[in-house]
């Protein structure tokens, strides 16, 4: 969903490099306290896999393809904050050196597959979590569900923007549907992607996924008293 | 509790995966036009794209310009990951060393 330059016009492009900016900026504080000794120096090699995956476009209904975005996968495997700079380099060089999305649309490709997917992967994720049994085998589920919403939902974000800069004037509800119904499609194949590479990290090392902490710090609690012990999963 | 890889083993399998994907595995993805092109073509709004900047890039289009298809998008790949990997490293260490600076209980190195 790489925007291009003149979809929308000036002064949404700078807003929405603005919204970037910021966002990146505030990331960067917060990313401190989510990077450790053992998350740290997975963090560009997230960066690295959504880079490789994006240049895997699979195909969709109607002649039309879709890839990764990632903000899902990144904030469940490194956290949010550092998924929202993890996202924000892969968008950059991108853009910078492969002439893929826009220069001006930088902002706008960082706010809507950066932020909105990293923000709506983890929310949801968070929120499965809730209310999902805490064993490790629903980490991947609820991820690969996270980032299957985090699609459609970028693209209304951009039905939004397009609302308030697009340089056409194109009907706003066939725009809608268009854009959500493709990237429903989509969306399964991010969630499908996030699933097996959550899931494959939390096979071998599930201390390095993020988003498994709590459900790690549960189960050692869970240990002590004998009864409790059926509900946890074997390692 | 079974005997699990190193953190550098995971790291190392991570970084295979991703040159292999960007550098072999991409030759075969779709070429059909992604979500939001086929749905400015439908729309008739992709004609308002407009010249990029740095279409001039060696490497713009993912095409490193070998003239085989395979070897170009792959050369293309691979640097692209290297790059993203240095880059995110190195904001990643930048984060990291801002933090311990500013942060009077981080252990002094």
């Amino acid at each position: 969903m790489h925007v291009p330059d003149g979809f929308l016009d000036a002064p949404t492009s700078v807003a929405t490099g603005v919204v970037a900016a910021v966002g990146i900026g505030v990331a960067l504080r917060k990313a401190r306290h989510e990077l450790d000794d053992r998350t740290a120096p997975l963090a560009g090699l997230v960066a690295a896999f959504v880079f490789a995956t994006q240049m895997l476009n699979f195909p969709v209904a109607g002649g039309t393809s879709g890839h990764l975005m990632g903000g899902a996968i990144a904030a469940v495997l490194v956290g949010p904050w550092t998924g929202v700079l993890v996202t924000s380099v892969v968008f950059a060089v991108q853009a910078l050196l492969f002439a893929d999305g826009g220069i001006t649309a930088l902002g706008t490709n960082i706010v809507l597959m950066g932020l909105t997917t990293v923000a709506v992967g983890w929310l949801v994720f968070r929120g499965l979590q809730a209310v999902l049994p805490k064993t490790l085998g629903w980490v991947p589920v609820a991820a690969g569900v996270a980032a299957f919403v985090s699609v459609p939902v970028a693209s209304l974000v951009f039905v939004g923007l397009y609302a308030v800069g697009g340089t056409a004037d194109i009907p706003l509800g066939t725009l809608t549907g268009a854009m959500v119904g493709v990237h429903l499609l989509i969306g399964l194949g991010e969630g499908v992607i996030t699933f097996l590479a959550v899931g494959s990290i939390l096979a071998v090392r599930p201390d390095l996924v993020r988003g498994a902490w709590p459900v790690l710090a549960a189960r050692t609690l869970e240990v002590r008293p004998a009864k409790a012990t059926a509900t946890g999963t074997p390692a | 509790m079974t005997r699990r890889p190193s953190t550098r083993a995971v790291a190392w399998g991570v970084l295979v995966v991703s040159l292999l994907l960007a550098g072999v595995v991409s030759f075969y993805a779709a070429s059909t036009p992604d979500g939001l092109t086929k749905v400015s073509e439908d729309q008739g709004f992709a004609d308002t794209e407009t010249d990029h900047a740095t279409a001039d890039s060696p490497l713009a289009g993912y095409d490193a310009g070998l003239g085989n298809e395979r070897l170009s998008g792959g050369l293309a790949g691979v640097v692209g990951v290297l790059v993203v990997l240095a880059l995110g490293s190195g904001v990643t260490l930048l984060v990291r060393r801002t933090a311990s600076e500013t942060d009077d209980t981080a252990p002094r190195a």
